[in-house]
């Protein structure tokens, strides 16, 4: 498997630290519920098919990508930076 | 049929005339008082336990594929107790001890072989790691013994001693660690279950949960509707897909472990060797092949088979620690899809859902617990409550913090 890193282009799976599900992007605000932590913690939608996961460019940018795949043949579908994602929803937010 | 050895060699001599299905092939009737949703081992452990412990009969297994064609027909088929945080003990320390039953109560060969298991160290604070765990496994009632090298040297001659990154310091002998045959678990449970009455339906897949005002009643599966008083979901590696027709979303991240065998060798390794830095164990299977594996692939997949990297680390760990099988060929490789929890420890619980139970959370070490797993399983279905020995395994300990993490590394999904 091969991921094309949006700064460093294709590159090799052993160049990616995988840490989890896109869940984590929505950390829940300060003074969440129980049931809102362990679902950010925890649950997992899991699915057979596509799926958006974290991978973290460790021997490359050291960016956070956001990777669209699909779990059961292991296709790429895309990769963003984190980052950015980051920035849109900030500009979004203040419009 | 009773199987024993005079069968075998008058059927021998009789041209193996006499010999019947293990099972029948029963059509699904319209409504069972239990439906068990996967045929792999722990579905099936669960079946035979309900009929044998508990009289319960009129149970259907309900599997998409065939019997025993998951997980537990493709693990690497180590069987310990050396588990040592309250809660796993004394589970893995009484499926040891149903192991040790097994192929008597059973009437089947399961080639259970307790050839001890060694887990090797390579530091002093590993060492002082062993000892503890080795201590918490004697005061579980089981066996442990502290090897030093010599001692590890006089049983596993052909390990290379003096790795620079990793040399050998000793190693945990687990006398009564070992290997069984995984298909014969599952076809063992599969005959002793119909025996008893209970209905295996295979090429039968679920596709959704009827669930009214909070309470099971029963499946849609590809061969029609059943109807059940309760439902059990023990579908391992696909637990997340089968919770969410009834609308629950799991603590389950499913992953990919791959295993490796080589063509048939003398014998030649006569234990289970661990060797946990590498990520790396092994042992050779009664037919002679060296059946082999390390880590998961570390990334969510549902595609029964690996990438290359992680054939080219186990291949590598190998070498590492025995130079001489860098003479053997690999004949096969394959995967399995592992239900993966947060703390690495397993579920066996009722959900929110009245009439609905959950079996699931095995990670890459669910073979060893079939028939513990099978016996709580049962108990909870038939009585209400959990079995003293699984009552620790809940699924709302990460929401409450009573969490299960056998190897200390924290409850996050990709760390176990
Ligand atoms: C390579 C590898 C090595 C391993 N090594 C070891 C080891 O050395 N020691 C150890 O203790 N454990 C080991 N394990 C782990 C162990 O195999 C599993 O934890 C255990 O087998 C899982 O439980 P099971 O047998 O019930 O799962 P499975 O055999 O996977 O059973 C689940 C069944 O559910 C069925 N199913 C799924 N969805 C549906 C549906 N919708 N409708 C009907 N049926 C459905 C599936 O077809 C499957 O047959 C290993 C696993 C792998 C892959
Ligand atoms: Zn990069």
């Amino acid at each position: 498997m091969r991921l094309t890193c949006p700064l460093c282009g294709e590159r090799d799976r052993r160049e990616f630290y995988y840490y989890g599900a896109e869940d984590y992007l929505h950390r829940p605000a300060e003074g969440a519920s129980l049931a809102e932590w362990d679902n950010y913690l925890h649950l997992r939608d899991n699915p057979a098919g596509m799926t958006k996961d974290l991978w973290y460019h460790e021997a490359g940018c050291s960016q956070w990508l956001l990777v669209t795949r699909n779990t059961v043949t292991h296709a790429i579908a895309g990769v963003e930076l984190v980052a950015e994602r980051k920035t849109e929803q900030k500009a979004g937010r203040a419009k | 049929m009773r199987y024993s050895g005079l069968k075998v060699i008058t059927e021998g001599l009789f041209g193996n005339k006499g010999w019947t299905p293990a099972w029948r092939d029963p059509a699904p009737k319209a409504e069972y008082d239990v439906v068990i949703i996967g045929g792999g081992g722990h579905g099936l452990s669960t079946a035979y336990y309900l009929a044998k412990n508990h009289g319960i009969t009129n149970v259907a297994v309900l599997e998409k594929g065939y019997l025993g064609g998951g997980n537990v027909g493709r693990n690497t088929t180590i069987v310990r107790a050396n588990y040592f945080l309250p809660g796993n003990s004394e589970f893995y320390s009484h499926s040891m001890k149903l192991w040790e039953g097994m192929e008597a109560d059973l009437n089947y060969n399961v080639m259970h072989s307790q050839r001890g298991l060694i887990n090797l160290f390579h530091s002093d604070g590993q060492r002082d790691a062993f000892v503890r765990r080795g201590n918490a496994m004697i005061n579980q009632g089981d066996d442990a013994i502290l090897l030093d090298r010599d001692g590890v040297r006089e049983l596993l001659p052909y390990l290379d001693y003096d790795n620079t990154r990793f040399p050998i310091y000793g190693g945990l002998l687990h006398p009564r660690g070992g290997s069984a045959r995984h298909d014969a678990v599952a076809w063992g449970y599969a005959r002793g279950a119909d025996q008893r009455g209970v209905d295996l339906i295979q090429n039968c897949e679920v596709t959704g949960i009827d669930v009214e005002g909070g309470v099971v009643k029963g499946v849609q599966t590809t061969r029609g509707a059943i109807r059940a008083k309760k439902v059990a979901i023990i579908v391992a590696g696909r637990s997340s897909q089968v919770a969410a027709m009834a609308g629950m979303r799991l603590p389950i991240e499913s992953h990919i472990l791959q295993a490796f065998v080589s063509e048939g060798l003398k014998p030649v390794i006569n234990h289970v060797i661990s060797f946990g830095m590498g990520h790396f164990y092994i042992s050779q299977s009664d037919k002679g092949g060296l059946v082999f594996g390390g880590d998961l692939d570390f990334y969510a997949s549902y595609a029964a088979r690996g990438n290359l990297p992680m054939v080219e680390h186990v291949m590598e760990a190998g070498m590492t620690l025995m130079p001489m099988i860098g003479r053997a060929k690999v004949l096969r490789s394959w995967g399995g899809i592992m239900d993966m929890s947060p703390d690495g420890s397993p579920v066996i619980d009722k959900t929110h859902i009245e009439g609905l139970l959950l079996d699931c959370g095995w990670n890459y070490g669910g073979f060893k617990a079939v028939p513990a797993s099978g016996w709580c399983m049962a108990h909870l279905m038939a009585t209400g409550n959990s079995h003293e020995y699984a009552s620790k395994f809940r699924l709302d300990r990460f929401a409450t913090g009573h969490l299960l993490d056998e190897e200390g590394t924290g409850s996050q999904h990709n760390l176990h």
